[in-house]
């Protein structure tokens, strides 16, 4: 692929904009889809010295082809099953939790000024303006000062099909000292070669607590890529998890910025790659201000000929003493053939900081493997409960609530994986 | 009622097959059975019940290992397990993440049918059931399978589970290992409970002290590799106060080469 090849043709671009047109969406809506268009026509496909895609075969990466195709959104509570449906859900005054098309249409301010404010930008800029350029869903969340919403919050997006291409686009703000779960959900059912560029970006004012969990399920044969920034106000307390169940190329980045005083920051993430997918990780921990503290645990477990990419940065800023900041990467090889690839980093420039990274990679301790053997459980079984038993400690540090459905649904993508 | 037969069997480490740790062993286990094999360190006490349970370190070089008259050399250990054959371990691994419950129900899953599940209330009745009667605490069965747990606590998690998964024959190589007095009660207490005319046990054991809660039918001492002495449980009694050098056996005139 040429660097300045387009993935997506010009004129499924007009067709797109035909589209907002006849959705009544407002003319800065247009304009803002239209900059971000030739943005992403401006910038090139990723290469092999980029120092952002290091370990990524970029040219493996075939994107041409695609017809642009927007998920079906399905929004509610979380339901106490299997995250399929959702409940229906009924939030208090002040809240709004919508599609994205229709918080540009009624909540323009508030959209407009939390907007791509603050983007990821850890090398997937291309995948970022193209999602902008294309964005026709995803879901809005804004939770106002104060107000704690107790029923947690799922999002389902949909992708089926053959060719096609999408691009969700969530935004979840939280006012000062509000408290939200949301859990949302990529999924394909079926459908082979797909494309999905999506963004969640998630900002949690003073003294707000937010729960967000993604779930990256999309069909087997789906390149992805997802971008994520978190903005972590004063006294803030924000948990990601993101699982990465599906995808034959996947690729995620996530920005955390410390900005005030008593932000707190738990990152996670599960990936189960297996067959010969490829997922890639990048994160930055960005600590700007004293007193902050951000605790990065991203765990791959990998079989068959799979292959990860964990690539991570903790940045403390100058005025950022006092820092307490962790980052730690662990792979769990199921086959010799599975290769993880991993970059922890620190840079450091405050000089009053506890921080500590570094990453693990092993295979099955045989003793372990005997002993389950030993009480009669068949080696394919011993080893999804072993990478259950892997997954537990960053499940462990889930609510209750959101967890019960989440640890169903990672169950069944183990028990579906190696086949 | 089912037999378990060892013949002549001579055990190696996998690496190193010309030289046997155990050279040409017999015994004849039956249901309701409890025999001891008693030996100084380094006798193939452990080796043997590994190579029942099929540890791919271990490689039988000699002889045969039959249940009810079959050979299970060609099984996998897993396929061992849910034949019948349980080992108790010295040394149990840890499973991180693996909560006891899930642990347990996944191996009784996993001898059942495609298409049989576990019905989980039953199963929990039993569990609690088991864990009453070996005097468990509830709140064991959400910890992770052996982390972190002091000796005792993980030898009463391998009688749990020998009481769960119901086997024919039972190894229970160095029970008492590391066991204190209290623990040893409870250990004891444990495999008298289960002890009844469905399930053979082999108690291997280091020291006399142990069958002096666990009352064995028959008592075997090892020596270099070989069983060199049966008898009931007076012989454990002798051994206690005359050691084992008398058993020594004499030295083999060296090969002529």
């Amino acid at each position: 692929m040429s660097a300045n090849e387009t993935y997506i043709s010009k004129r499924l671009f007009q067709r797109h904009l035909d589209s907002v047109g006849r959705a009544r969406l407002p003319e800065w809506w247009l304009d803002t889809q239209r900059a971000a268009w030739d943005a992403h026509l401006g910038l090139p496909h990723p290469g092999p010295t980029d120092e952002t895609w290091r370990f990524t075969d970029t040219e493996a990466i075939r994107l041409s082809g695609f017809e642009p195709f927007p998920t079906a959104d399905l929004l509610g509570a979380l339901p106490a099953g299997q995250l399929r449906a959702p409940a229906p859900v009924k939030p208090p005054p002040g809240v709004v939790y919508c599609t994205l098309n229709e918080a540009i249409a009624k909540h323009a301010d508030l959209f407009r000024a939390y907007f791509r404010a603050r983007p990821a930008a850890l090398g997937g800029e291309k995948f970022a303006e193209l999602n902008a350029a294309f964005a026709a869903c995803g879901a809005f969340l804004y939770v106002p000062d104060g107000v704690e919403l107790t029923t947690p919050l799922f999002a389902r997006h949909v992708l089926n099909g053959h060719n096609i291409a999408a691009f969700p686009h969530t935004l979840v703000i939280l006012g000062k000292n509000a408290s939200a779960t949301l859990v949302e959900v990529f999924d394909t059912e079926y459908g082979d070669r797909l494309l999905a560029s999506g963004v969640s970006d998630l900002h949690a004012a003073s003294g707000a607590r937010l729960t967000y969990i993604g779930i990256q399920n999309w069909g087997r044969q789906a390149t992805a890529f997802h971008s994520n920034a978190t903005s972590v106000a004063q006294d803030a307390n924000v948990t990601t998890l993101n699982l990465h169940l599906g995808a034959r190329y996947a690729r995620h980045e996530s920005h955390t910025r410390l900005d005030a005083p008593g932000g707190r920051a738990e990152i996670l993430a599960l990936t189960h790659a297996d067959a010969n997918r490829r997922l890639d990780q990048r994160t930055l921990q960005t600590h700007s201000a004293p007193d902050t503290y951000s605790n990065l645990l991203y765990k791959n477990a990998l079989r068959d000929t799979s292959k990860t990419v964990f690539s991570g940065l903790i940045n403390v800023e100058p005025d950022a003493q006092r820092t307490d900041a962790y980052q730690s990467n662990r792979n769990l090889l199921l086959s010799p053939d599975a290769e993880a690839n991993s970059l922890p980093g620190l840079e450091i420039q405050a000089n009053d900081v506890r921080c500590t990274h570094g990453a693990t990679t092993g295979g099955i301790d045989p003793e372990q493997a005997y002993y389950m053997a030993a009480r009669g459980i068949p080696p394919e079984t011993a080893n999804a409960l072993l990478v259950e038993g892997f997954f537990e400690e960053v499940l462990g540090k889930i609510p209750e609530r959101p967890r019960a459905p989440v640890e169903a649904t990672l169950r069944a993508a183990l028990a579906r994986g190696g086949r | 009622m089912q037999t378990l037969e060892i013949r002549d069997l001579a055990v190696a480490l996998a690496a190193t097959p010309e030289t046997p740790i155990v050279k040409g062993l017999n015994l004849t286990v039956r249901s309701g059975e409890v025999h001891a094999i008693m030996g100084p360190n380094g006798t193939g006490k452990s080796t043997l019940s590994k190579a029942v349970a099929g540890h791919p370190d271990y490689t039988v070089t000699n002889g045969d290992i039959l249940l009810d008259g079959k050979s299970i050399l060609k099984m996998e250990p897993d396929e061992r397990a849910r034949a019948g054959l349980f080992l108790a371990f010295q040394y149990p691994s840890e499973i991180p993440g693996v909560s006891i419950a899930n642990f347990l129900r996944a191996a009784l899953q996993s001898r059942l049918g495609e298409n049989e599940n576990i019905n989980a209330a039953n199963y929990y009745k039993t569990l609690y059931e088991k864990m009453d009667l070996l005097q468990i605490a509830r709140s064991f069965t959400s910890r992770s399978v052996n982390e972190g747990f002091s000796g005792g606590e993980k030898k009463r998690c391998e009688i749990l589970q020998m009481s769960m998964l119901k086997p024919a024959f039972a190894f229970m190589d160095e029970t008492d290992s590391g066991l204190d007095i209290d623990a040893l009660k409870i250990v004891a207490h444990g495999v008298n409970t289960l002890r009844g005319p469905e399930l053979g046990i082999v108690l291997i054991t280091h020291y006399q002290r142990l069958l002096n809660y666990i009352v064995p039918d028959y008592v075997h001492v090892m020596f270099d590799g070989r069983i060199v002495k049966s008898g009931d449980k007076t012989l454990a009694l002798e051994l206690e106060t005359r050691g084992y050098d008398w058993l020594k056996p004499a030295p083999q005139p060296p090969a002529a080469s």
